[in-house]
């Protein structure tokens, strides 16, 4: 009867795999138009005159302006800067300007080609030197959207103890996250309700921020997430904005409104990685113990604030990597620049930090002549150290056990012996390079951020005895549905069979939350494992103590807790209405749980002093690699990772988790180029943003390490984010170890090896290949 | 009017000859389990055999495959019959969000079917124009391992059965 640690089918899996999962596209909406957007084509200026042809027949369609924006024109998230549509201002090339709507999609979008607008241009800011130059004051009155600060100890009496100082400046560009499904979403309305469905991670966050632009109440509105192709954070907050527009035209048109993004719109318009410079100066002892960290860090955030203060707060949070230093100082800022702006991506800024954190081991290692696995030993978390924010880590930290598992597994320390003698060998027509890294990557929101959200998820049993998942986290692949399901039916004891999820719809689940964060399982799953619970206690009290429990014996208490629909049936505790309030189906009660913070946590957001985050997973890689010397291109043979995760709840989903993290790591190491032009994507096009392939993507050998954490269910922590946290620095280090060359900036391409390798003094060693 | 046999029925269609494939398949034929990724042939998402080859549907025109015989997603197994490919995605977590599912089927049946080799790498060669961005591809590659030997083993015996593995 246990299901947790066991690969159960997933459970939607068989309609995935005939076909008949539905996402946004597979809809059919009768009388429906299809939504188009008029985009800017600058990167900054003001809009002067808005023309229509005038021989174009505008008759036949529904257009939306910023004038037809019932409330105010603003996507709410955290700042609310940002315009539905750009009505007098523009700041970033593709800012949607208007919304075209015709009942044949090809007619809609050939109806942008009739559409004129006249700017006045003004200069743009394109670059993070041109934003901190302040030429251009886009975001008064210093163009920083946000900076951070954390201070620990004394750093300057740090350096003054350190045998060594070694500094070190990282780049890190943008990454599109290329989910195969588009953007997309419909939207109708029903009943005088708004009703959008759609591609999303977040139906909660669409529902706050259409709120705002339609001015309605929360009835009013019911956001349904439809199977969704893939998010990896591109479906976090862009969905707010997608859906604003295909609700205003909708509104508008008073008929159903279909808004599928196309490939290139999709990749050009929607947010990204926020690329990033970090500089780090570190102080060490000659014993290789680290006395002071200093850490700068700067991240682009586009043109508006969107998400980047999170972003940039939880890039902060991770910038020391799993180690720990008395001295730290690591302060840091977000920028505007006239660009799309950047959002949610996976790893959320630590990705960023932690590919500098890790491969300035490496510099430090040549500094103070012992190796990085050496130095990584003596300095990372073990149970009882302190963070630079003056966490005391508690308990789950396999911070060594990864790494340990992860050397071993490899066998690191011989092959990199094995490869440096390779590469002493002038006749082969390849280097050959073991790079490690280490991380941490804290589960849940930063901070008192959980607090804030006060997330609610629970259970309803039914009164045929049916057991069901309400919560508003969503299945965007990792395997939501079936994890959930799991936590409850081992939680109460029957089979993961019996247990149903409800779709995540505003009108029929609770708040539980943006799908985000590495949340879902530790936070969202621990308050559906606790609601769970307190139905347990209240079916023992109808039903008589057994090992395990029949169908019988669910309905049997069901008629008794449950009475019939009969008039006005008392649907006790749910505590309050989920959502819409728009309950539907058979007379249910429901256990609704809020999060409530553990005592021990503790925060201070003025000092960014405290408990930054609940708990942290952490990961090992090492990445077995060879160069071409003739074509400087990289090949991995293998990935051998090691992670933490507290407790794998499915391990083959797990597994899944890391492997296509993994994957998305090696393409932002390797290939995943962002060539920005004027403010706009030049390769918005899988033709020439190449994601990996089959052919690309190595084999991986990964071993789950089980550190459980008291608060999590079964002991789980986060995995989402955590795996691609660790391979890009790994990669970098793997290929130093095997050419000797300092690479600080991704993607590492061929081209860029070759630029490297010919400016470096490497060359007159007689390391190129022949000589 | 183009005659084409669409999963061993014979259909007709009426419409702009140069209309694309996948779009036939979705909007007239009511076909929705073939998907478009990226509309220009990159992706594979859209995957379907002509004549027992795959094909991108968003590169066809339609007038492109007259006469020819195309199979999509629909004509393999049902969720209560699932045939042994999409079995072994199921047990070896092959599909994930599910977009690129019925694509990634395609071309991996066609290499099934023509009893392809059970070698890690020549199933990576082969899977090559399908891209997924969940996966990772490796429980991929261990599906379609797994597809390859389970076929060949009810080809040799087909009386045995494959239904009642055990998953770890």
């Amino acid at each position: 009867m246990v299901s947790v640690g066991k690969n159960v089918p997933r459970k939607e899996g068989p309609q995935k795999l005939c076909g008949l999962a539905k996402y946004i596209d597979d809809y059919d909406f009768k009388d429906c138009l299809y939504g188009v957007t008029f985009r800017s084509s600058i990167p900054h200026g003001l809009i002067k005159k808005i023309s229509f042809d005038s021989d174009f027949p505008w008759q036949e369609y529904v257009i939306a302006t910023a004038q037809d924006i019932p409330g105010p024109n603003v996507v709410a998230l955290i700042e609310n800067d940002q315009p539905l549509l750009a009505d007098k201002k523009i700041l970033h090339p593709m800012e949607p300007i208007l919304l075209v709507s015709h009942p044949i999609l090809q007619k809609a979008y050939a109806a942008l080609e009739h559409i004129r607008v006249d700017y006045e241009e003004l200069p743009a800011v394109l670059t993070l030197e041109e934003s901190l130059s302040l030429e251009q004051v886009l975001y008064p009155p210093d163009n920083v959207f946000k900076k951070f600060q954390i201070q620990k100890g004394n750093v300057e009496a740090g350096f003054a103890q350190a045998d060594f100082i070694v500094e070190g400046e990282y780049r890190v560009p943008h990454q599109e996250q290329t989910y195969i499904e588009n953007n997309g979403v419909a939207a109708y309305v029903e009943n005088g309700t708004i009703v959008v469905m759609g591609s999303m991670q977040c139906p909660y966050y669409v529902h706050k921020a259409l709120k705002h632009i339609f001015n309605v109440p929360d009835e009013k509105l019911r956001i349904i997430q439809t199977t969704t192709g893939g998010g990896f954070g591109g479906k976090e907050e862009y969905p707010n904005m997608i859906a604003g527009h295909a609700a205003l035209l909708a509104l508008k048109s008073g008929r159903p409104v279909k808004m599928i993004y196309d490939r290139q719109e999709d990749m050009a318009a929607t947010t990204k990685r926020h690329p990033a410079w970090i500089k780090h100066r570190t102080g060490v002892t000659k014993e290789g113990k680290l006395v002071a960290q200093e850490i700068e860090v700067v991240m682009d955030g586009g043109a508006y604030v969107t998400l980047s203060p999170v972003v940039l707060s939880r890039g902060t949070l991770h910038a020391t990597g799993p180690y720990e230093c008395p001295n730290v100082r690591v302060v840091s800022k977000t920028a505007a620049t006239n660009t799309p702006p950047n959002g949610a991506f996976r790893g959320f800024g630590a990705p960023q930090t932690l590919f500098a954190a890790e491969l300035h081991w490496e510099k430090i290692a040549e500094a103070v002549g012992l190796d990085s696995l050496t130095l990584r030993r003596l300095n990372v978390f073990k149970e009882g150290s302190q963070t630079a924010t003056g966490q005391i880590l508690g308990e789950s930290v396999g911070a060594s056990e990864v790494l340990e598992r992860a050397v071993t597994r490899s066998r690191y320390i011989s092959k990199r012996k094995e490869y440096s003698l390779w590469n002493r060998d002038k006749k082969k027509e390849s280097w050959r390079g073991m790079g490690l890294a280490l991380v941490h990557h804290g589960a849940g929101f930063t901070g008192s951020g959980e607090v804030y959200l006060a997330s609610r998820a629970g259970v309803a049993f039914t009164n045929k005895g049916q057991v069901k998942v309400l919560a508003a986290s969503t299945e965007i692949g990792q395997g939501t549905i079936s994890m959930f399901a799991q936590i409850v039916a081992d939680s109460l004891g029957i089979p993961y069979e019996w247990v149903v999820v409800v779709d995540p719809d505003t009108g029929q689940v609770p708040n539980s939350g943006p799908t985000v964060a590495s949340r879902t399982c530790m936070v969202v799953g621990g308050l559906i494992q606790k609601a769970t619970l307190q139905l347990k206690q209240e079916l023992s009290r109808h039903i008589s103590k057994k090992s395990s429990w029949s169908q019988e014996d669910l309905k049997e208490a069901a008629r008794k807790m449950i009475p019939p629909p009969a008039g006005e049936a008392e649907l006790a505790p749910s505590r309050r209405s989920a959502g819409g309030g728009m309950m539907e189906g058979q007379p249910e009660k429901k256990y609704i749980v809020e999060y409530e913070k553990p005592k021990e946590i503790q925060w201070d957001d003025k000092t960014y002093k405290g408990d930054a985050y609940a708990v942290y997973s952490y990961a090992c890689a090492v990445v077995d690699l060879e160069v071409d010397k003739l074509t400087y291109e990289v090949k991995i043979h293998k990935i051998t990772t090691a992670q933490d995760i507290g407790k794998a709840i499915h391990p083959l989903l797990a597994e899944g988790q890391i492997m296509g993290g993994t994957a998305q790591a090696v393409g932002y190491a390797l290939y995943e180029n962002v060539v920005m032009k004027n403010g706009v994507m030049q390769n918005a096009q899988l033709t020439n943003y190449i994601i990996p392939t089959f052919m690309d993507t190595p084999p991986m050998d990964i071993e789950i390490v089980e550190k459980p954490y008291s608060h999590g269910p079964f002991g789980a922590k986060g995995v989402g984010e955590l795996p691609m946290d660790v391979p890009a620095p790994a990669i970098a280090a793997a290929i130093h170890h095997a050419t000797g060359l300092w690479i600080p900036e991704l993607p590492i391409l061929p081209e860029k090896i070759f630029k490297v390798f010919f400016s470096s003094p490497l060359v007159g060693e007689g390391r190129v290949r022949g000589t | 009017m183009i005659s084409i046999e669409v999963n061993g029925e014979k259909r007709t269609f009426k419409g702009f000859p140069f209309k694309r494939l996948i779009d036939v398949l979705r909007q007239d034929f009511g076909l929705m389990g073939t998907k478009e990724g990226c509309g220009e042939g990159e992706c594979g998402a859209c995957t379907v055999l002509v004549n027992g080859e795959p094909v991108n549907s968003c590169l066809i025109p339609v007038c492109q495959v007259e006469g020819t015989r195309i199979e999509t997603v629909e004509s393999l197994g049902r969720p209560a019959s699932p045939n042994v490919l999409q079995k072994a995605f199921l047990e070896k977590g092959g599909s994930q969000c599910g977009i690129c599912t019925p694509g990634m089927l395609m071309t991996a049946w066609a290499w099934v079917r023509g009893g392809g080799s059970d070698k890690p790498q020549a199933i990576r060669n082969v899977l090559a124009g399908n891209l997924c961005r969940c996966t990772g591809y490796q429980h991929i590659v261990n599906a379609v391992v797994q597809a390859v030997r389970d076929r060949k083993k009810i080809i040799r015996n087909p009386k045995s059965t494959i239904q009642n593995r055990k998953s770890k």
